[in-house]
C-alpha cells in the first residue's frame, strides 16, 4: 500500500504549482493574471502583508500521486485547511495553477466541478459536516441522492460503506445520536459513498480523544488498503502524520516549509522549526527495516527473512532473543542485508543525538 | 477615592450650569419656556397634502387589494362558522397534540369550552380567520426577504434597518395609513397585521441562514450540490429551527396586531369585545373576553414553538403507509364523526343561547364590592404614588408641593435644603462611585425639582445630546439633536414630555425591581422556577388584556396607565437579569471567591459589573416593551403621543397621528441605541461579549 511499493507511483494525480490565496480588499492586485510564480516568495509574501491583506497560502506547490497517502501538517493558522480548499475549489486560489488529472481544475466551470465532486472528490472535515436532520443512512446517502440515483441503489451503495466503516446497525441514528467517533465514521463512509478517486481529509481525528484516534488511524489504513485512494491528510499531530503518510509538508505562513518522507524530515531537517516538530518522535516507530540495514556477508539461511518495509518497532521482541538478527528483503525478494539489535540500539542512539546536539544550539 | 476633575466633568457641570441659566431665565423669554406656535413646522398639513395626493393617484390600486384580500378572509371566516364547533375543536386539539403532547390538547378542549360555554365562539373565529390569513402571508414574505437579505449584503443593509423602524413605530400608527389607503373593514387588520409580523421573519431567517455552520455547508459542496440543493437540501433543514422560532414570533405578533387592530372597529371579534367592554366599564365581560384572548395566544405559542422543537427531533423512518399519513387519516375520520354527530345533537353544531353560562355578573358585583369597601385604601395607594413620585416628576417639587398634598408649603429652607442634601449626596457618590454617578444624582435632582414638563426644551435638547455624546460618539449625538428637534419643530414636543414622564418613571421602577427580582431569582432556583412560566405568560399576553385588571381597580387615568406599563416592562429587566448573572465566566467568580470575597462583596464587586452589559440590554428592552405598553394605555385616557397618535386615528388626520407616531419612534430609537451603545462600550471595556 505504500508509494514506494506501488506499481503506478509515479503516476501524478493531483498537482498544485505557485498556489496563493490572499484575502483583504482587493489580492488580485498582487498578482499579473494570476500567475503565482514569483521570484521571491518570502519577500512578496511580507509586501502583502505590509498592504493590510491576509497571505493564507504563499506558494504552495506539491503533488500527490496515485494511491498515495500526502501528509500536511503545521501549527494552527499555517494555512493547511486553506489549501485544501484551494484544492477541492471550495476556495478560489488568488494565483497559481491546479491540475487534476492533468487537466486544469481552476479552468472547469461550475457545472463541470459539480461533476467533478459528484465523481472524483470526497472530503472528510474536522467537525464532520453531517446533517443534523438526516439519520446515518441518509447523511451517507446524501451525495446520491443529490445526483438523483434512486432509493434503493443508493441505500444499497450507502450499505455497503457503512460496512466498511463499520457502523452496521446504527443506520437509522441520528448524528447527535452519536459518539464524536461514530460521527466521523459516517463523515468518511459519506464522502466515500460516491467512490472518489481523491480523498481530502481536513484534520479528520482531531476532535476525538487520543484511544479513539488511534482506533480510527488504523481503521483509515485498513480502509486505504483496500481502496487504494489518493489522499491529501491533514493534521497537526506528528504522531498521526508519521504513521499513515507516505509523503509530507510541513507548512509555516502558508508556506510549504519541506516536502518529503516522514523519514527525510526527521534525518535531515531543513530548519529548526521543522526539527521541533519531529522532537520527541519515537525513532523505532518510524525507522523501517530498510533504513537501517546493514551489509551482511555470507548466507542468510536459517534467518527470519522480513521486508524492508517491516517498523524496527515490531522487531525488537525478536532481536532481543535472536543475536543474529533478521534478514531484509526488498520488493522483489531480493536480500538487501540484515538488521541486527546492535544496528538498532545504533540507531536509536543517534537519533538521540540529533536530540541533544539540538538541545545545544538551543542554549 | 478623590474627586478627579477631568473633562468629562466639566462638560456635565457646563450643561448643569446652562440648564440652571436656561431655567431661570425661562421666565422672561417665552421662547425658552415653549416653543412658539408660529415656529411650527406644518409637517403634518404636508403629510396630509402628500397622502392625499398619493391616495387620488394609487388609491385604486390598494382598494383593488383590499377587495381582492377580502376574499380569503371571508373564506375561513365562513369555513370556521360553517364548521360545528366541536370538529373545529377537534382539530384544534389534534395539532395540539400533535405539536406538543397530551396536555397542550387537554389544554386546548378546556379552552375551547370555555369560549363556548362562555359565547365567545363567533366573536374568536373572526379573528383566528384574520391570523389564519395574515400569518402565511408573514411568513412567506418574512421568508423571501430573509433569504434575499441573507444571500445580498446591500439587501441586507437596506432591509435592517427598514426592520428596525417598522418594529419601533407603535402599532397603532400603522393602522393610520392602512386605513386611508385601503378603506374601512377587515383588510386593514390583515394588512396591519402582516407588516407588524414579517419582521421577526425575517429576522429568525437570517439568522438561522447565516448561522449554519460552515463546514455542513462545505460538506454539502463537496457532496456535488448544485447551488438549488444547497439550499434547500442542506441550508433549509439545518436552519429550519430558527426559522421555526421567526414562525412562532410572527404568529404571536400576528395575533396581537390583529387584536390592536379591533380598535378601529365594526370587526365583532373579540379585540373588539375587550374593547367595547372596557369603554362601557363591564369589567366582568371584559376580563372573561380578555382571558380568551389569552388563551389563544398560549395554544398558539405553544403550538409553533412545540413544532420548532419538534423539527430538530427528527421523525424516524415511518415503515407503513398508515403510520406515515396517520394524523390525515386521524383528521379525516375524526371530522367525519364529529360531523355526523353534530347533525344529531344540536348543541354540537351550535351551542344554544340558554345553556351560555358567563359569570360575568357575578364578578362585577363582586368588583363593585371589593372598589366600595376598600375604596380609602385604593385610594390612598392611587394619591400616594400621584402625589410623592408621578406629580413631582411632571411638575416638579416646585409646583408638587403644596398644603393640599404633601401638607405643607414649599418654603425657600426647603428649597435650600434640598439644593444642599443633592449637592452633598453627588459628592458622596462621586467619591464613593464615580464622577457619572455623582452627575446623575445632580440631573435627577434637578429633574425632580423643576419638572421634566417645566424644564426648558433648549436645556433638555443639550442634556439629551451630550449624553448621547458621550456614550457613543458624534453620530448618535447629531442623531440625537434631529430626532428630539423634529419633536420641537413639529410642536409635539409638550406632548412628548408627558409620554417621557409616564415612561421614565415606569422604566426605572420596573428595571430596579425587576432587575432585583431577577438577581434573587439567579441565585435562587425556585424563584427561577417560579418567575420563569409568569414571565413566558405576561409576554404572550397581548397588550390589551394586561390593562384590564387595572382599569378594574383604579379607572383610567395616569396611575394605572403606569401600573399597566411596569406590569408589561418588568419582564425583560427580570429575564435579562438573571441571564446576566447565571451566565458569568466561571473563572473570574472562582477567582474572587479565592481571594476571600464575602458574599455580598462578590455580589456587588464582581458579578454585577460584569453582568451590567446585560442587564443593560435588559434596560434597553424594558424601555422598548414600556414603549409599546404607552401607545396602548392612551386608551385609557393617558395624555402624551399615544393619545395624539390615538386622537389622530379616530379624527382620521393622518398627519398628526403620524407624527406623533414617528415621535415616539424617535424617542424609542434614540433610547435604544444610547442603552445599546453603552452596553457595547462596557462589553468592550471588560473584555466580553453578550
Ligand atoms: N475567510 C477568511 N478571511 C480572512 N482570513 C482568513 C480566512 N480564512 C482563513 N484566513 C486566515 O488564513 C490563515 C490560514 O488559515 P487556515 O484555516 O488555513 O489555517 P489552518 O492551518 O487550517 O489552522 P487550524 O489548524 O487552526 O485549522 C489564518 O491566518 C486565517 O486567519
Ligand atoms: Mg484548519
Amino acid at each position: 500500500m505504500r508509494a514506494h511499493q506501488n506499481p503506478s507511483k509515479n503516476t501524478i494525480k493531483l498537482s498544485c504549482k505557485n498556489i496563493w490565496k490572499v484575502y483583504g480588499d482587493d489580492p488580485d492586485q498582487f498578482f499579473t493574471s494570476g500567475n503565482g510564480a514569483v521570484a521571491n516568495a518570502h519577500a512578496h509574501a511580507d509586501q502583502i502583508t505590509k498592504d493590510n491583506h491576509i497571505v493564507a497560502n504563499a506558494d504552495v506547490s506539491f503533488d500527490v500521486h496515485v494511491g498515495e497517502i500526502f501528509v500536511i501538517m503545521g501549527l494552527s493558522g499555517s494555512g493547511k485547511s486553506t489549501i485544501v480548499r484551494c484544492l477541492s475549489r471550495l476556495v478560489e486560489p488568488t494565483a497559481g495553477e491546479v491540475m487534476l488529472d492533468g487537466e486544469d481544475l481552476l479552468r472547469k466551470t461550475e457545472s463541470e466541478l459539480i461533476e467533478i465532486r459528484r465523481h472524483k472528490m470526497g472530503m472528510v472535515f474536522q467537525s464532520f459536516g453531517l446533517l443534523p436532520h438526516l439519520n446515518v443512512i441518509d447523511n451517507i446517502a446524501f451525495p446520491l441522492k443529490l445526483q438523483g440515483v434512486a432509493e434503493n441503489e443508493r441505500y444499497a451503495q450507502a450499505e455497503r460503506v457503512i460496512e466498511l466503516v463499520g457502523l452496521q446497525g446504527r443506520e437509522n441514528n441520528f448524528p447527535k445520536e452519536l459518539s464524536g467517533g461514530q460521527q466521523q465514521r459516517v463523515g468518511i463512509a459519506r464522502s466515500l459513498a460516491v467512490e472518489p478517486d481523491v480523498w481530502f481529509l481536513d484534520e479528520p481525528f482531531s476532535a476525538l480523544d487520543p484511544l479513539i484516534r488511534k482506533q480510527m488511524q488504523d481503521e483509515f489504513l485498513r480502509i486505504q488498503s483496500v481502496l487504494h485512494k489518493s489522499i491529501v491528510f491533514i493534521t497537526h499531530d506528528f504522531h498521526e502524520a508519521l504513521r499513515i503518510a507516505d509523503r509530507m509538508a510541513i507548512m509555516r505562513d502558508g508556506g510549504i516549509v519541506q516536502i518529503g518522507r516522514p523519514v527525510d524530515l526527521i534525518m535531515r531537517p531543513v530548519d529548526d522549526y521543522v526539527r521541533e516538530f519531529t522532537r520527541d518522535v519515537p525513532w523505532e516507530s518510524i525507522l523501517r527495516a530498510a533504513d537501517i540495514v546493514e551489509s551482511h556477508q555470507g548466507s542468510v539461511s536459517g534467518m527470519k527473512k522480513i521486508s524492508g518495509d517491516t517498523l524496527i518497532e515490531s522487531l525488537l521482541p525478536y532481536l532481543a532473543e535472536h543475536e543474529s538478527g533478521v534478514a531484509v528483503e526488498d520488493e522483489n525478494g531480493a536480500i538487501m542485508g540484515v538488521v541486527t539489535a546492535r544496528g538498532v540500539v545504533a540507531a536509536l542512539a543517534a537519533g538521540c543525538d540529533v536530540d541533544i546536539a539540538d538541545a545545544d544550539t538551543a542554549d | 477615592m478623590p474627586l478627579k476633575i477631568d473633562r468629562g466633568l466639566m462638560h456635565w457641570l457646563g450643561v448643569i450650569a446652562v440648564t440652571l441659566v436656561c431655567i431661570a431665565i425661562q421666565g422672561d423669554i417665552s421662547w425658552m419656556k415653549a416653543y412658539p406656535k408660529s415656529l411650527v413646522v406644518p409637517f403634518s398639513d404636508w403629510m396630509n397634502t402628500g397622502m392625499q395626493w398619493f391616495i387620488d393617484q394609487f388609491g385604486a390600486i390598494f382598494l383593488a387589494i383590499a377587495t381582492l384580500l377580502e376574499w380569503p378572509i371571508k373564506g375561513v371566516q365562513w369555513v370556521l362558522h360553517a364548521l360545528p364547533w366541536i370538529v373545529c375543536t377537534f382539530l384544534f386539539c389534534l395539532v395540539s397534540y400533535i405539536a406538543s403532547g397530551w396536555r397542550l390538547a387537554i389544554f386546548t378542549l378546556f379552552a375551547a369550552l370555555y369560549i363556548v360555554v362562555l359565547g365567545y365562539w363567533d366573536e374568536s373565529m373572526n379573528s383566528l380567520s384574520l391570523v389564519a390569513i395574515s400569518v402565511p402571508l408573514a411568513i412567506f414574505v418574512g421568508f423571501v426577504f430573509g433569504v434575499w437579505g441573507f444571500y445580498s449584503d446591500r439587501a441586507e443593509r437596506i432591509i435592517m434597518p427598514t426592520l428596525d423602524i417598522l418594529q419601533t413605530v407603535p402599532a397603532f400608527a400603522y393602522l393610520l395609513p392602512i386605513l386611508m389607503l385601503f378603506g374601512f373593514g377587515t383588510t386593514v387588520g390583515l394588512i396591519a397585521s402582516l407588516l407588524y409580523s414579517f419582521p421577526p421573519m425575517v429576522r429568525n431567517t437570517i439568522v438561522g441562514l447565516r448561522g449554519v455552520p460552515s463546514e455542513i455547508v462545505e460538506s454539502g459542496i463537496m457532496s456535488g450540490a448544485t447551488p438549488a440543493q444547497l439550499f434547500w437540501q442542506v441550508r433549509m433543514p439545518t436552519a429550519s429551527k430558527q426559522i421555526l422560532l421567526g414562525v412562532n414570533q410572527a404568529t404571536m405578533a400576528s395575533l396581537s396586531m390583529v387584536i390592536i387592530a379591533s380598535i378601529i372597529g365594526g370587526t365583532a371579534d373579540i379585540g373588539w369585545e375587550v374593547l367595547s367592554t372596557i369603554r362601557k366599564a363591564q369589567f366582568g365581560e371584559s376580563i372573561l373576553a380578555g382571558i380568551v384572548i389569552a388563551f389563544m395566544a398560549m395554544i398558539m405559542d405553544r403550538i409553533t414553538s412545540g413544532l420548532a422543537t419538534q423539527s430538530a427531533e427528527y421523525n424516524r423512518k415511518q415503515q407503513t403507509l398508515f403510520a406515515r399519513y396517520r394524523y390525515w387519516i386521524i383528521a379525516a375520520a375524526g371530522t367525519v364523526t364529529f360531523l355526523l354527530l353534530a347533525k344529531l345533537i344540536p348543541a354540537f353544531q351550535e351551542w344554544p343561547r340558554d345553556l351560555q353560562f358567563s359569570p360575568a355578573k357575578i364578578m362585577n358585583e363582586g368588583l363593585t364590592y371589593v372598589v366600595v369597601n376598600f375604596r380609602e385604601e385604593i385610594e390612598s395607594i392611587k394619591k400616594f404614588a400621584f402625589f410623592y413620585f408621578m406629580l413631582p416628576t411632571k411638575i416638579g417639587l416646585q409646583q408638587a408641593v403644596s398644603p393640599f398634598t404633601w401638607g405643607f408649603e414649599l418654603k425657600l429652607v426647603h428649597s435650600l435644603g434640598y439644593a444642599v442634601m443633592m449637592v452633598a449626596i453627588a459628592c458622596w457618590c462621586a467619591r464613593r462611585w464615580n464622577n457619572q454617578v455623582a452627575i446623575g444624582v445632580l440631573l435627577f435632582a434637578i429633574f425632580f425639582y423643576f419638572g421634566l414638563t417645566n424644564l426648558p426644551w433648549p436645556a433638555l435638547l443639550l442634556i439629551y445630546t451630550v449624553a448621547a455624546w458621550k456614550v457613543s460618539g458624534p453620530y448618535l449625538a447629531v442623531g440625537t439633536l434631529l430626532g428630539l428637534g423634529f419633536l420641537v419643530v413639529t410642536g409635539v414636543w409638550p406632548q412628548a414630555m408627558l409620554s417621557l414622564y409616564l415612561c421614565s418613571i415606569a422604566v426605572i421602577i420596573s428595571f430596579l425591581f425587576g432587575t432585583a427580582i431577577g438577581i434573587w431569582a439567579a441565585h435562587n432556583d425556585r424563584v427561577s422556577a417560579i418567575v420563569r412560566p409568569i414571565n413566558d405568560t405576561m409576554q404572550t399576553m397581548p397588550l390589551f388584556v394586561i390593562l384590564i385588571p387595572f382599569v378594574m381597580l383604579f379607572k383610567i387615568g395616569d396611575f394605572t396607565a403606569l401600573l399597566a406599563i411596569i406590569a408589561y416592562s418588568f419582564v425583560p429587566a427580570i429575564r435579562y437579569g438573571e441571564h446576566g448573572l447565571r451566565n458569568l465566566p466561571e473563572g473570574v467568580l472562582e477567582a474572587a471567591t479565592m481571594v476571600g470575597c464575602t458574599k455580598s462583596q462578590l455580589l456587588w464587586q464582581v458579578k454585577i459589573p460584569l453582568a451590567l452589559p446585560v442587564m443593560m440590554l435588559g434596560l434597553n428592552q424594558t424601555i422598548m416593551y414600556g414603549i409599546a405598553m404607552l401607545v396602548i394605555a392612551a386608551l385609557v385616557g393617558t395624555n402624551g403621543l399615544g393619545q395624539t397618535v390615538y386622537i389622530g386615528l379616530s379624527d382620521g388626520d393622518f398627519g398628526v397621528g403620524m407624527i406623533a407616531g414617528i415621535g415616539m419612534a424617535i424617542i424609542a430609537i434614540i433610547a435604544d441605541r444610547m442603552t445599546q451603545a453603552w452596553s457595547k462600550k462596557r462589553q468592550a471595556e471588560l473584555g466580553i461579549s453578550v
